[in-house]
């Protein structure tokens, strides 16, 4: 592309202009978006060294992509960093490029429109000065810790003295981005302008060069060497709160270097390295970037399709079809939302003004959300709409009726789809005259949390309705996983008999925080009673009726004693636990005190043999998908990398003879299902 | 002189309409901006068409007072209805008529060949009605503004007063006639002397007012017309909920006069209410008729302005009708049903009794004879503006839609609707239905 002295650019352009200004573009080569790979890196090296040797008045860093700058490390190289001493070595030359940039004598600017992430906005904070777009899709963060790592191109060591500690920690230990306006707020970047004055802002840096921004005392002080103990121990506990260190371990390991090293960047720059270097061979880590990795994968199954919808038309404004119609006005679509009477359809307007509010903040935006959603008690939305979800009550006769009475006035092409978790599509698609377009859309409960939608096939069901299905998912910034049409699902399935192991130990009389807690020590993000009362004891209940009918199984007694009491779980006040205020009262536990190691066992292994049995009935396709489904619909140790990864972390021989262990020990309901063998299989294979 | 008709090239059609329900103020902002509820009124409307909000060829809507952000309003509502940017709009006031004028303007433009396709109508929240800083308190701060300096501030600053404070109420103002002094209500008790009408006849006609909205809303006759409107926090609104249904004369006669207070008789009970209301039509050209194969509520034959004095701009329907019937050679029985926008009970009254009044007839509408009285039973049969409220800018389109539903609904031909309007004007509007039996 562009050639410094003999060698050929293949990422960067360089072009100086009549001013002396050098404008270096990042174009990475065969991408639509900018990564800080191994050779852009490389590259920069030569470029920055070149540049030294004929000084330009000023050097400006942009990007060529219309996505935005930079989205940080090229995140599948980190697979190959496995090895700690070459890990350290790239960090460090990468660093040492950072280095030559910063230490320039001649003025240098990012110019940053859109993403701004990890590495990418280290390579800005290595430059004097930055301005950034001020538009929706322009974030600046680092979001490292989210792949169990942080920064190593010197961004722990930049941000703090530039937007003060409190507010710098605050971002790199949650990985919260921020927009333009606020990054301008807090010091981030000099300017913060709409596209139409990026140039002019360039110009007024160079022609009156700002002094270097710092920010004010008080938000200076808490990096004072006395203060750093205290501050670093709140920190610590703040942390602790959300992800406990044993499980991620990077969060404490930035708080050190911090606390040991603030008053030194040198030494700090390359404790980051070396620190860095030691996150990135664990374990977790590399399963973070793994999860990291089946995102791309699930979001991929909507691949080869041009279907792009405009109008969704959801049938159903309880729970479930209100939220979902919500969150879809939300990622921009228009939405119908069909229900009987204008005052069922209220409280779903509500929350989904409540949503919008959260979200999109600004009263304009929030009101073009809202303007997007219609109300529609006559269905008047059918005709128009290119998704048409169904998200009534479970009856077959009037999903039936309903479907009989839609499908005419159905566009063509439009997709159907039902939000059903308990009636096979078959029985539903009987109906239709084209029983191929009906698809399965599952989503989780709270739709605006939950990542994952099931994307259901059924026997009848067109592989490009399918398609069209993902695709969507896709557009609503939601990960779709094909699924084939069983009883639960996959993820469902999967969870009950989690849950119901859950439940059968309170019957035996243990302590229902016991139990959670041996949970949270694996790494769920909730207990199973805690999650069981959240969802909604009567609900639990009917999903494992149902469930326990095609699969067999017993139902615990304790569960339907609870629900016939009344005790439905948070919403009703008391389930497994009493609430309070929204929450769960329990004891406080001590997540040193060693519980029986059966209790986590019984949990993991109900959940782990369920896997082998979908797999082996080819709910979902692989064992990656599995793994993906399991962790999104579910919230399951990401860290772990999904169940299936860690059977074979754990290794597999070891994992069946604690299957067979638990099988003797508890009985009928740890029978090894044949799935395991298929495993075994598979395992040797890759 | 005889004018010739209003709408001389191609003919107007009403395809469609549809309004939110008309929600009483309750002396704080309501829930809905002016825009909202317009956006409330059309959406739904423009779902049922077979032909896509941007296929229209331009938005017209009335409103008397926008708020500050929503100036040109016609324009925020056709880009929230998503017509796209390409479809132009534009906002019409002349008071109460504003949504009749917009219906107007839609009507002459289809009919002229400028338009095939217009959404038109009229939206108002008066409970919304600003609050505003007197222009002595606006001099104040411009002078403080304009200071630079500890001492100049000082000494602006220290020109303030407490009485700069006293905060104009924009409804009032906008009530008064800054002509001649009155306020509308003060306007209807010129009526109330000039024809020595009694309050027992004010009260009685609102009563009925009441009774007929209720019985009309009973009956499921306004369903055609609703549409369910929806705040953020949860609540729906599907009814006008400024009616009565156990209004009474002796509840009535209990109310003091609220203009004249002390002397008059025109009172709360008796006038139209505070209200915030959209309604909105869907006017077409033949061809668009044809084109989309569009069903067909009726036509805009014709339309009339008129003036008068605006001390009693309550008569100035009978100024706007008279010529107007005159024009198409039709008399009091040659049509069907009247609407009548109830401003105030004194005004109606006043209206249907100048009517009959042979010097009035003659020295004021030019006529040889009386022009005969309105048959009670056909004129606002489903109540008006004493029960649904009056919210200015919409009344006329509300009036219209209401009219083509009860020729409907009745099987009958012809229609009259019409309106007083603040300043001294009457505006009416000639309906028919074709294939109408009678």
């Amino acid at each position: 592309m562009d050639k410094v002295g003999d060698q050929q650019m293949k990422h960067w352009r360089l072009e100086v202009d009549d001013e002396n200004i050098a404008w270096l573009t990042l174009d990475y080569a065969d991408a639509s978006t900018n990564v800080l790979s191994s050779s852009v890196m490389e590259e920069l090296g030569v470029i920055l060294a070149d540049i030294i040797q004929t000084p330009p008045a000023a050097l400006v860093i942009q990007s060529g992509k219309k996505s935005g700058f930079i989205a940080g490390a090229d995140v599948s190289e980190f697979g190959s960093l496995c090895d700690g001493d070459r890990a350290f070595k790239y960090i460090r030359e990468s660093q040492e490029t950072l280095y030559q940039l910063e230490s320039f004598h001649f003025p240098t600017i990012a110019v940053i429109s859109g993403f701004c992430m990890g590495g990418g906005l280290e390579l800005a904070l290595a430059c004097r000065y930055r301005i950034a777009e001020d538009i929706p899709s322009t974030r600046l963060g680092l979001p490292e810790v989210r792949l169990g790592i942080h920064p190593g191109f010197g961004g722990s060591v930049r941000l703090p003295p530039l937007v003060g500690t409190v507010t710098a920690m605050d971002m790199i230990l949650t990985g919260r981005s921020v927009s333009a306006s606020a990054a301008r707020k807090i010091g981030l970047v000099n300017y913060s302008v709409p596209g139409r004055h990026l140039v002019n802002a360039v110009h007024k840096l160079i022609a009156s060069p700002p002094k270097k921004q710092k920010p004010a005392f008080l938000k200076r002080l808490p990096s004072h060497r006395l203060i750093r103990p205290l501050l670093a121990k709140y920190l610590r506990k703040k942390v602790a709160v959300k992800a406990p260190e044993h499980h991620y371990p990077s969060p404490y390991a930035l708080i050190d270097l911090w606390l040991h090293h603030a008053d030194d960047p040198e030494t700090m720059m390359e404790e980051e390295a070396r620190s860095l270097a030691r996150m990135l061979v664990r374990e977790s880590a590399q399963n973070l970037i793994r999860v990291f990795f089946l995102q791309s994968t699930l979001k991929g199954l909507g691949k080869g399709t041009d279907f792009k919808a405009k109008n969704v038309h959801v049938i159903g404004a309880g729970t479930m079809g209100g939220d979902i119609a919500a969150w879809c006005a939300l990622r921009g679509l228009n939405v119908s939302l069909q229900d009987r009477t204008p005052e069922s359809i209220a409280p779903a307007m509500k929350r989904a003004y409540k949503l919008f509010k959260k979200k999109l903040k600004k009263p304009r935006l929030v009101q073009e959300a809202f303007d997007r959603l219609m109300p529609d008690t006559q269905g008047l939305g059918v005709k128009r709409a290119d998704v048409i979800i169904e998200a009534i009550f479970e009856d077959l006769k009037v999903k039936q009726e309903l479907y009989q009475k839609i499908e005419p006035q159905m566009k063509e092409g439009a997709l159907l789809a039902t939000n059903t978790s308990s009636i096979p599509l078959e029985e539903l698609a009987v109906v239709l005259k084209d029983p191929s377009r009906l698809v399965g859309l599952h989503f989780f409960n709270p739709v605006a949390m939950m990542q994952l939608v099931e994307v259901v096939k059924g026997k009848d069901t067109d592989d490009e309705v399918v398609r069209k299905a993902a695709a969507f998912t896709g557009k609503i910034n939601r990960l779709p996983l094909r699924v084939k049409s069983t009883p639960g699902f996959l993820v469902n399935r999967i969870l009950m008999p989690y849950l119901m192991e859950a439940v059968v130990m309170v019957g035996e009389g243990i302590e229902p925080a016991r139990i959670d807690q041996a949970a949270l020590n694996f790494g769920m993000p909730m207990g199973p009673i805690e999650l069981a009362d959240t969802v909604g004891l009567d609900i639990c209940l009917s999903v494992a009726e149902i469930l326990s009918s095609h699969l067999g199984g017993k139902v615990p007694d304790v569960l339907r004693d609870r629900v016939s009491t009344g005790n439905l779980g948070k919403k009703s006040g008391r389930g497994f636990y009493e609430y309070r205020k929204g929450k769960a009262v329990k004891p406080k536990q001590d997540s040193n005190d060693r519980l029986p190691e059966d209790l986590q066992d019984r949990l993991i292994f109900r959940l782990l043999n369920e896997s082998a049995a979908c797999l082996r009935e080819g709910v979902v396709e692989d064992t990656d998908q599995l793994d993906a489904g399991i962790i999104f619909g579910t919230g399951f140790a990401p860290f772990r990398g999904g169940p299936m990864h860690y059977v074979k972390a754990k290794g597999l021989e070891d994992q069946i003879k604690r299957l067979e262990f638990l099988e003797q020990t508890y009985g009928e309901r740890f029978r090894k299902d044949e799935g395991w063998d298929q495993l075994r299989d598979q395992i040797i294979e890759s | 002189m005889q004018k010739d008709v209003t709408y001389n090239g191609r003919k107007v059609y009403v395809v469609d309409g549809s309004r939110t329900p008309q929600l009483k103020s309750a002396g704080t902002p309501g829930p809905f901006s002016a825009s909202d509820l317009a956006v409330y009124a059309a959406r739904s409307l423009l779902a049922r068409q077979p032909f896509s909000p941007d296929d229209l060829d331009e938005v017209i809507f009335g409103c008397v007072m926008p708020s500050p952000d929503e100036v040109n309003i016609a324009r925020i509502i056709a880009l929230r209805l998503g017509c796209g940017d390409r479809v132009p709009a534009w906002t019409v006031q002349r008071n109460c008529a504003s949504g009749m004028q917009a219906l107007d303007c839609a009507a002459q433009n289809i009919s002229s060949g400028r338009s095939e396709i217009v959404l038109a109508g009229g939206t108002e929240v008066m409970s919304r009605a600003p609050i505003l800083f007197s222009p002595a308190m606006a001099k104040w701060l411009a002078v403080l503004n304009r200071a630079r300096g500890f001492a100049p501030k000082l000494a602006a600053i220290s020109k303030f007063r407490p009485a700069l404070l006293k905060p104009v109420i924009g409804l009032i103002k906008g009530l008064s006639d800054p002509v001649v002094g009155l306020s509308m209500g003060q306007t209807a008790e010129n009526l109330v002397y000039k024809f020595q009408l009694t309050r027992e006849q004010l009260d009685q006609y609102a009563m009925e007012s009441h009774q007929r909205l209720s019985k009309a809303q009973d009956e499921g006759f306004l369903s055609n017309e609703i549409e369910a409107i929806y705040d953020s926090k949860g609540n729906c609104y599907l009814h006008d909920n400024g009616v009565r249904k156990d209004s009474n004369m002796e509840g009535l006669a209990k109310l003091k006069p609220v203009f004249d207070r002390g002397f008059g008789n025109v009172t709360a009970g008796n006038s139209a209410q505070i209200t915030d209301g959209a309604s909105c039509l869907i006017l077409a050209s033949e061809d668009a008729v044809k084109k989309y194969k569009l069903p067909v509520l009726g036509t805009i034959v014709d339309s009339q302005w008129a003036g008068l004095d605006p001390a009693q701009m309550g008569l100035g329907p009978v100024h706007a009708m008279t010529p107007l019937m005159q024009r198409h050679k039709i008399d009091i029985q040659d049509v069907d049903y009247w609407e009548i926008n109830e401003a105030f009970a004194a005004q109606v009254l006043a209206c249907t009794t100048a009517w009959q009044d042979e010097d009035y007839c003659k020295t004021e509408l030019g006529l040889d004879k009386v022009m005969g009285a309105i048959p009670p039973d056909r004129l606002n049969i489903d109540g008006g503006g004493i029960s649904l409220g009056h919210p200015v800018g919409a009344s006329g389109a509300r009036i219209v839609l209401h009219l083509l539903h009860v020729l409907e609904r009745n099987q009958a031909k012809r229609g009259v609707a019409s309106l007083c309007i603040g300043g001294g004007q009457g505006g009416a509007m000639l309906l028919e239905r074709e294939n109408a039996d009678g």
